[in-house]
């Protein structure tokens, strides 16, 4: 069994963005604040800090999750990705393409977060209808766009990455 | 929002998860998805000394069919429940009732069992689990015991869980064949708490309903198979026979009238999906 003390700091290790990093977390440090402060990953935006507004979305081992409802020991030698990890050359990636032509944000605060999910939803399904991207985007709030754009925008990236598959092919 | 400060165990097996509790006692809190305990830790409303991290028991990851009943384990996800391919067919129930459980985003984490253990009055599984008639393991550093759902849930988020045992698995029976099976519940925004959340089986000889959300924990009845104005009646006598309550949310006769339509619409939907 592994036992972490309440007052002293204990060295994290995990894959972030496909790249080794590592830093010092007491027990109760959320990681959240443990990529925002520890790793410089300050992508992942810190809302409501429980659970309900999905700014701080990231994936972990792939799947989407809220890194405020996950302490920093806890993604010890596991996969992190943050947005940072959508445009690692600096070059925006599909998804993000389509945010920005469908005007999908506004004020930007919520969307690391929806982009993460999309981005771990889109991946398993290459062809989402409205009503499946409008209920996963029900995990996410934001208050300054509204939803039409991200949705469309979402639509659009599936589209695309279908389309891709499709060249390839040629 | 920060969590105060507490030691962190993780447990790799269960005996090891059990002796911490056993030692800790009431200072521990077991932490599994932590979709609602870690609301509670970063709201300060919880301050466990010891937290016991029981996310990565081998073993109990797993959901295992046995013919009868299907058992999920104390580490299996929400979303790995919602993923198990046979579900449809083997528990068209919590298929139903699974995508209604807050989002994505929280049911990746958010496990089967600490939702039961949890035993929030508007939670679906606990509502699920009640209906279906299934059962709760409990382990201690004494042994195992097994509860059926009504004597596992006590009442408003309490349990006979006591503070040195771990809810190890659930058990719900699988479908039964003939059988139709509905869930229905209305909330403010999907994703939601259900202000009053209805499930319910149709068989040729009879109807079983749950209700959740309405008072302090899911109520189940058992009826004769009921259509038109005696369905209606049935409703409303169930509707007056809860010990509804008014909160924030909504008015104690507000949840009685959702029974009535809720209640409608789940038993009508349960027997149009008889087989």
């Amino acid at each position: 069994m592994k036992r972490l003390g309440a007052g002293s700091r204990h060295r994290i290790g995990l894959t972030l963005n496909g790249r080794e990093a590592g830093g010092w977390a007491e027990p109760r440090m959320l990681l959240s604040d443990f990529l925002r402060h520890a790793l410089g990953a300050t992508g992942t935006h810190v809302g409501c800090e429980h659970g309900v507004c999905g700014a701080c979305t990231v994936r972990l081992d792939g799947a989407p999750v809220r890194a405020c409802l996950t302490l920093a020991v806890q993604a010890d030698g596991r996969r992190v990705d943050t947005v940072e990890g959508l445009a690692p050359e600096g070059e925006l990636n599909d998804l993000q393409k389509a945010f920005r032509r469908h005007h999908a944000l506004q004020c930007g605060f919520c969307t690391p977060g929806i982009l993460m999910s999309l981005d771990a939803w889109l991946d398993g399904r290459p062809a989402p209808d409205e009503g499946e991207i409008r209920e996963l985007l029900s995990g996410h709030l934001c208050r300054c766009t509204g939803y039409g754009g991200i949705v469309a925008a979402a639509l659009e990236a599936a589209r695309a990455a279908r389309a891709g598959d499709v060249g390839e092919d040629d | 929002m920060k969590p105060a400060p507490f030691d962190y165990l993780r447990a790799d097996d269960e005996e090891e998860a059990v002796a911490a509790l056993a030692e800790a006692g009431d200072d521990a809190r077991l932490l599994a998805g932590g979709q609602t305990l870690m609301p509670m830790l970063n709201m300060r409303l919880v301050e466990p000394a010891v937290l016991i991290d029981i996310s990565r028991l081998p073993g109990r990851a797993g959901i295992e069919d046995d013919g009868t009943l299907i058992e999920v384990g104390a580490a299996a996800t929400q979303a790995s429940l919602e993923a198990w391919p046979p579900l449809s067919a083997r528990a068209p129930l919590l298929a139903r009732a699974l995508p209604l459980i807050g989002h994505v985003q929280t049911r990746s984490r958010g496990t089967v069992c600490g939702s039961i253990a949890f035993a929030d009055p508007s939670a679906e599984l606990s509502l699920c689990l009640a209906t279906l008639g299934g059962e709760v393991v409990l382990r201690s550093r004494a042994g195992t015991r097994t509860l059926p759902a009504a004597a596992f849930q006590t009442g408003m988020l309490s349990t006979a869980c006591r503070a040195d045992e771990m809810v190890a698995a659930v058990r719900f029976p699988a479908a039964e064949p003939g059988a139709g099976y509905a869930f229905t519940e209305f909330a403010r925004r999907h994703g939601d708490f259900a202000i009053v959340a209805v499930a319910a089986i149709a068989q040729e000889n009879g109807i079983r309903i749950g209700v959740g959300g309405a008072c302090e924990r899911p109520v189940v009845q058992d009826w004769p198979p009921l259509a038109g104005s005696a369905l209606d009646d049935a409703l409303d006598a169930l509707a007056w026979s809860l010990d509804a309550a008014d909160d924030h949310h909504a008015s104690a006769r507000y949840r009685r009238e959702l029974v009535r339509g809720l209640g409608k619409r789940a038993v009508q939907a349960a027997q149009e999906t008889r087989p």
